[in-house]
């Protein structure tokens, strides 16, 4: 009973103080005055606006991402107690003081610092020496790049972050599933894998190719352990349905959850309202429902109504009319009926009322009782501001000849009669005598005359943005031939720049390369029997370039097939599986390519003198990197190593 | 003859041997249960009868290709009007047999062996080929189209061989013919004058010498060996010499190649210099001789095609000087720059075209109201554009004036000699890519402002240097905002009658967009050169028609307003594509896939996923099949699977084409995938028949669910034949038509 008391209490703890000290400089690096400059950089301007919708609970919906990255910054925000009132419109613009920089900042160099630690966990959970994880660990210490990218308030770092966290718990599972499988800290890993991937594909779309990754990785262990034949089916099974729900269902069930919390936030009605349908509209606090209250469910007879698309693509738009008329002849000779144009407009405006008019009768007013309008009547639909109908005829339309064209009817006193009855048509109707309900009901209006089915069309506006002024293609990332400047001192020459430290830059593609040329040569030779590793090694060896090699890979090629503008700072995530890959290498040829204990030590001596180039590449360009110093114009002209790079030099 | 079955009597009694030791089953199950194999099958016949049993074999594809060929060909003549891409195609093989170089996105091949059917088949190339729905009247294409049904007639043996050859099963065999000779889809898309019945001819050609091929490894480098891997290589080049499609028969037949040498690397039992001969052997049939085929179509296309016409604009200046007919054509032309000479100025990327104007403003809304500068394929007056100083409008071609010299570094004006406008930019955004200038026609009679003048420089030269007609890379710098001529390579919409976007680029990256030479050059005032010096040789012609036809494929984007078919549409048959007609009193014909084809399709794929990985499993733990389970499961996955390859290889990489897609784009895919469904379902069937142990059931259950396959396609082609066939009076909706009832899915227009 009273055991304890015989024996001592004892607290045994494991400190490794390497990642103590990794941990303590990677944040001394990213934190280091982290609220200067004061002053908007280069995406903030994009994603302080959204951080704003946060504070301020307006609803919106980023096209361009899922919503988890933009709350993780409205999170720092929060903290700091920013009230979102700044407006985010030009690069530069001097902060207001409500606004909270550094904790904005804090939360992506938090995640910026952490992978300095992580990448020396992952090589030694890949089985590599300390002195290789420490290395790996100092390369990612001292990436110009990504200290740029984490200093700000943007997304990359934290996507690195999850990126590696997922890969770093795959691997933690992996290595106890060989000692205790279903233990405590087995189940925690597993669960953080799914945890993570689901965060990296939460903060962007490009996290889904990390995530696949370990899904492909999982996989193959999978079918090994089916392959297993001391385990019994049963166990097999178990196996199975953990990993496939916490790799599968968790990482769903998080992203459900992610859209579910950012919809609990922004309840406030707001200017991207329109992009959602108006039952959703009708929900925001403000919006729609603030219109919509008191407006009666059932449309009838006489109704003023606004009739919006459905369809909402490219914009959600309301059918519209106006007092010009369509063009006698259009520019490419085809003729019109030249009555007043019906269009369909994407603001609010008076000219989107019509009124529902029943043809049998002549008022325009509501009769008492209301006579609903049902499923399958016929009707017209009167223009509110010129009182006229809505017609069409066997008139080609403006741009698309196969259809008709659709007008408000102006009598010209012409051969051409009004053809303005309209047969409704409720698609998501549940009986045939369904009566058209405000927003719930989508309706067609099915032309009585020629069966026609109204269908408007907007004239696009083509956007195309795929161009930029720093813009790059994903060839010159390897080589780094494209820089982005990212803010300027608004009177000295003090500048950031997204650069890289050009040594880690260009030996990691090379030892990328050195990796796959040596890969196939042993797999070649094994395949003739010839065994230059032993198993183990190779095993290790196959394993981290998988997960390095492939992470690079799968976060690179796929921006070949995209046809959105691309930036360097694409190139983040591929880079941070690069550089883990590079001291794998470099153990690797010091271990089994360098036999001799001199060339050995020779070859331990050219890393340290590499690694000490990069240190200078990394003080050389730390004034680009923190924006810290201004730099006179002839230093800065040294600095300008490729004629790509963009330096900013103010004549004066 | 098909080559298929071109080998004689002598090779048809291999084919039992080939069948106990074909290398699939030896590689991966061993002598011992392939032997079992080769009993288990309740139709292998005692050794007396095998003779017997080989005749059976041959009227069994002689009445598969002859069932074939009578679908294919039986009113092959109706509609007599042009029909879809008929107007295209046909147009391609006139171009051949009038010898007028044109420009198409595809490779040449298969429009050659349109033209040379055609040709052959007594037709002069004189129709016009103007748009869908023109009457043939006394033009003869039945050739052309006899050429097409016919090869396409041969894919039906040609699966029948490559299936019975993967499963050696008969019935599957059997069900694989009968799933394509009874599909609307194949039927329609054979019988008219199209690229796809020659290509799915090779691609098929392909797979069934590759099949053929891979059984005969167990005898490498012996006669047959070396027929079917060349003429794996001759079809392969075949394939891509049609249509770039022909790509995803080479990875396929790349694959097995490497999983091949993979197995031979991995067999210590050979040197390795026997696996260097494998990989070399490889080299040469599989790379070598293809390539030599692809270039020698290349060469036949250009030799025939000696004379202009409508696709010159799409190539360089040195390209278009070999052309007899063309402008450059032993030409000669005064050799440097001069002010007062008319030029024609060209975009250095290819298919862009020459900077043009005409007498039409930008519309409303787009920038300024000015004259529309845009870049247009074709030759025309539009593209004449002279040359001033920017300083005087005095004419410089006045014979008091003393020629001058156009130099490196000129401020200059560009004066359209149609409309005397000049070119101009300013800081409005130009119409489609907003972050450049627009740039416009402006001024009267060649009078206009500062906006108007341009800095000319040669790229890579020295200031002051004269500038030469052709050779020269020039840029033109706007002088106010510093801008760069170029062009976005986009498509204006209709108000620019669909020419190219010019724009003034405020970006300095040097791309070939923003690069011009002069191709043209008028100017009495100068002594003539001869242009011989400047043609290319084949290389070069041959690596500037692809980067053409590369550009042109892209460039096929949909347009805004038009209907697109996705990918996803196609397994499930969602919608067909009108080849003629579209009223009730039209005679219409609609490309369709035959549905209760198409969804069994889709279904086996499903269930072939199904089972495969159930099988796979299976092994994988170890299980112990039984050995007639085993031989099925083997040609389930290891044939099966080869299948399954080709058709995801056919089919997946459309989904990452940004090009518009059609629905007969899936017809290749759709091949393999009915292959696949004679596979599964023979397997299926003896899987029931074998787990009802009493012999006289099983085979009665394996016979009547062959039959009902075979009966059921046989009697969805007759309810669907007027599809293809064609047919007149009512439409679907119609309870009087002879589709009434049929439309089964809403999409479906007919």
């Amino acid at each position: 009973m009273l055991g304890f008391l015989k024996r001592p209490v004892v607290v045994t703890a494991d400190i490794n103080l390497n990642v103590v000290v990794l941990t303590a400089v990677g944040l001394l690096s990213r934190l280091w005055q982290l609220a200067y400059p004061r002053a908007v950089v280069f995406d903030e301007v994009y994603y302080g606006q959204y951080i704003s919708f946060y504070m301020k609970r307006i609803f919106f919906l980023d096209g361009s991402g899922p919503p988890f990255g933009h709350m993780l910054l409205a999170l720092g925000g929060y903290l700091g107690g920013f009230d979102g009132n700044f407006l985010w419109n030009r690069i530069g613009a001097e902060y207001s003081s409500n606004v909270p920089v550094w904790s904005l900042r804090l939360l992506p160099a938090l995640t910026g610092a952490l992978l300095v630690p992580m990448a020396y966990q992952i090589l030694l959970e890949l089985g590599f020496s300390h002195c290789t994880a420490t290395g790996a660990a100092l390369l990612m210490l001292i990436e110009n790049a990504l200290i740029t990218q984490s200093r700000l308030m943007l997304l990359e770092s934290v996507l690195i972050f999850f990126n590696l966290l997922a890969v770093l718990s795959y691997l933690k599972f992996s290595n106890s599933q060989k000692q205790r499988p279903f233990s405590l800290s087995w189940w925690f890993w597993l669960t953080l894998t799914g945890v993570a991937c689901s965060c990296a594909v939460g903060v962007k779309y490009v996290g889904v190719c990390t995530y696949l990754l370990v899904l492909a990785v999982a996989g193959v262990h999978a079918w090994h352990l089916i392959g297993d034949r001391t385990l019994s089916h049963v166990r097999v099974l178990c196996h199975l349905l953990a990993r496939a729900a916490a790799l599968l269902v968790v990482p769903a069930l998080m992203y459900l959850l992610f859209f579910y919390v950012h919809l609990i936030l922004v309840y406030r009605s707001g200017p991207h309202d329109q992009i959602m349908s108006s039952a959703f509209q009708a929900s925001l606090e403000g919006g729609l429902a603030r219109i919509t209250q008191g407006q009666p469910l059932e449309v009838a007879y006489g109704s003023q109504v606004t009739l919006k698309n459905v369809f909402g693509k490219p914009v959600p738009c309301w059918l519209h009319s106006h007092q010009s008329t369509y063009p006698m002849i259009y520019e490419n000779g085809r003729g019109s009926s030249h009555q007043q144009q019906v269009t369909c407009y994407p603001f609010k405006d008076v000219n989107n009322w019509w009124i529902v008019k029943d043809p049998g009768r002549h008022q325009l007013v509501v009769s008492n009782p209301p006579r609903p309008v049902r499923h399958g009547d016929v009707v017209q639909l009167v223009h509110g501001m010129t009182t006229r109908f809505l017609n069409t005829h066997d008139v080609a339309a403006p741009l698309s000849p196969h259809s008709q064209e659709v007008s408000c009817y102006v009598d010209y006193n012409i051969s051409m009669p009004s053809q303005n009855l309209w047969r409704l048509d409720i698609v998501n109707r549940e009986s045939d005598t369904e009566v058209w309900k405000t927003i719930l009901s989508e309706v067609r209006l099915v032309h009585v005359n020629t069966s026609a089915v109204l269908k408007w069309r907007m004239l696009t506006v083509r956007s195309d943005d795929s161009e930029h002024k720093y813009s790059s293609s994903p060839l010159d990332w390897i080589t780094l031939d494209t820089s982005i400047a990212y803010w300027l001192h608004p009177r000295t020459s003090a500048q950031i720049h997204l650069l890289g430290n050009v040594v880690i830059w260009a030996s990691a593609s090379l030892a990328t390369l050195v990796y796959a040329l040596l890969f196939l040569w042993y797999l070649l030779r094994r395949r003739r029997s010839i065994h230059d590793l032993p198993e183990d090694s190779w095993l290790r060896w196959v394993l981290a370039g998988a997960l390095c090699a492939g992470g690079w890979a799968v976060n690179y090629l796929p921006f070949f097939l995209m046809e959105k503008t691309l930036f360097l700072y694409h190139y983040l995530p591929a880079l941070t599986f690069q550089i883990l890959l590079l001291p794998v290498v470099l153990q690797h040829i010091s271990d089994h390519l360098c036999r001799p204990p001199l060339l050995r030590s020779l070859f331990s001596g050219l890393v340290v003198a590499w690694y000490s180039c990069a240190c200078h590449v990394f003080n050389t360009l730390r004034p680009l990197t923190y924006g810290d110093r201004s730099l006179s114009p002839s230093e800065l002209k040294a600095l300008r190593w490729k004629d790509s790079w963009d330096i900013l030099i103010r004549k004066s | 003859m098909p080559p298929a079955v071109g080998r004689g009597p002598a090779g048809s009694e291999l084919r039992p041997r080939r069948g106990r030791c074909g290398p699939q089953l030896t590689r991966a199950v061993g002598p011992d249960v392939a032997a079992e194999l080769t009993a288990r099958s309740p139709k292998r016949p005692a050794r007396g009868s095998r003779r017997f049993e080989a005749a059976g074999r041959w009227a069994l594809l002689a009445l598969v290709t002859l069932l074939s060929f009578a679908t294919r060909f039986h009113r092959l003549d109706e509609p007599p009007h042009i029909c879809w891409d008929e107007t295209h195609f046909g147009k391609m093989g006139s171009y051949y047999i009038n010898r007028t170089f044109f420009f198409d996105v595809h490779p040449p091949l298969g429009k050659m062996l349109i033209g040379l059917a055609g040709y052959l088949s007594g037709y002069d190339g004189t129709f016009l080929f103007q748009k869908p729905g023109d009457k043939y009247e006394h033009h003869n294409y039945m050739g052309m189209r006899g050429f097409c049904a016919f090869l396409g007639s041969l894919l039906v043996p040609f699966a029948y061989l490559t299936v019975l050859e993967l499963s050696k099963s008969l019935p599957a065999a059997l069900l694989t013919a009968a799933l394509l000779t009874f599909d609307t889809g194949c039927l329609t898309l054979s019988q008219y004058i199209l690229l796809d019945p020659i290509l799915m001819f090779f691609i098929m050609a392909a797979m069934l010498s590759m099949v053929k091929y891979n059984s005969c490894a167990d005898r490498p480098f012996s006669a047959p060996w070396w027929f079917w891997l060349s003429l794996t290589g001759i079809n392969l080049a075949g394939a891509l010499g049609v249509k770039f499609v022909g790509l995803f028969i080479i990875l396929q037949v790349g694959w097995n190649t490497i999983s091949d040498l993979w197995h031979l690397f991995g067999d210590l039992s050979l040197s390795v210099v026997t696996v260097g001969k494998h990989l070399t052997a490889r080299i040469l049939c599989l790379i070598v001789l293809p390539l030599t085929l692809y270039t020698a179509t290349y060469a036949v296309h250009f030799m025939v095609l000696n004379k202009s016409g409508p696709g010159d604009g799409f190539f360089s200046s040195a390209f278009q000087a070999r052309l007899s007919g063309n402008n450059l054509h032993n030409a000669s032309i005064p050799e440097h720059l001069a002010y007062g000479s008319v030029i024609t100025v060209k975009n250095l990327r290819m298919a862009i075209g020459y900077l043009h104007s005409h007498r039409h403003l930008y519309p409303e809304g787009v920038g300024a109201r000015q004259q529309q500068v845009t870049t247009y394929l074709h030759k025309d007056y539009n593209n004449l554009w002279i040359i001033k100083k920017h300083n005087t409008n005095a004419d410089p071609l006045d014979p008091s004036f003393p020629v001058e010299f156009v130099r490196h570094g000129d401020i200059i004006r560009l004066e359209h000699k149609e409309t005397s406008r000049n070119l101009h930019s300013h800081y409005h955004e130009a119409p489609l890519t907003r972050k450049h200038y627009q740039v416009t026609g402006y001024g009267i009679n060649g009078t206009g402002d500062s906006n108007d003048f341009w800095r000319i420089e040669v790229v890579n030269r020295k200031f002051g240097n004269r500038i030469k007609v052709l050779r020269s890379r020039i840029r033109l710098i706007h002088l106010v905002t510093g801008c760069v001529l170029g062009s976005s390579g986009k498509v204006l919409p209709k108000w620019g009658w669909e020419q190219l976007e010019v724009t003034c680029t405020p970006y300095l990256k040097e791309t070939l967009n923003s690069i011009w030479n002069v191709e043209d050059h008028i100017n009495p005032k100068l002594p003539n050169i001869s242009l011989d010096v400047l043609q290319p040789t084949f290389p070069e012609i041959l690596l500037e028609s692809h980067m053409v036809m590369i550009r042109g494929n892209n460039g096929l984007k949909p347009k805004d307003n038009e209907f697109t078919s996705k990918p996803w549409h196609w397994p499930i048959n969602y919608q067909g594509l009108r080849f003629s007609g579209i009223n009730d009193t039209d005679f219409r014909v609609y490309l369709l896939g035959n549905p209760v084809v198409w969804w069994l399709n889709l279904l086996s794929i499903a269930l072939y996923l199904l089972l495969g990985s159930i099988m796979a499993v299976a092994v994988q733990r170890g299980a112990r099949l039984p050995a007639e389970v085993e031989g099925l499961s083997q040609v389930l996955l290891q044939g099966g699977g080869q299948l399954l390859l080709g058709w995801m290889l056919h089919y997946f990489p459309f989904f990452l084409m940004g090009r518009i897609l059609y629905f007969h784009h899936y017809f290749p895919a759709m091949l393999f995938s009915s292959m696949l469904t004679g596979i599964l379902w023979d397997t299926l069937l003896q899987l029931c028949a074998w787990s009802l142990a009493s012999s006289s059931l099983a085979r009665g259950i394996y016979a009547v669910g062959l039959l009902s396959l075979l009966l059921g396609t046989a009697y969805s082609f007759y309810l669907f034949h007027p599809l293809a066939y064609g047919m007149v009076g009512p439409l679907a909706q119609d309870p009087r038509s002879p589709m009434a009832g049929l439309r089964w899915l809403e999409s479906w227009d007919f």
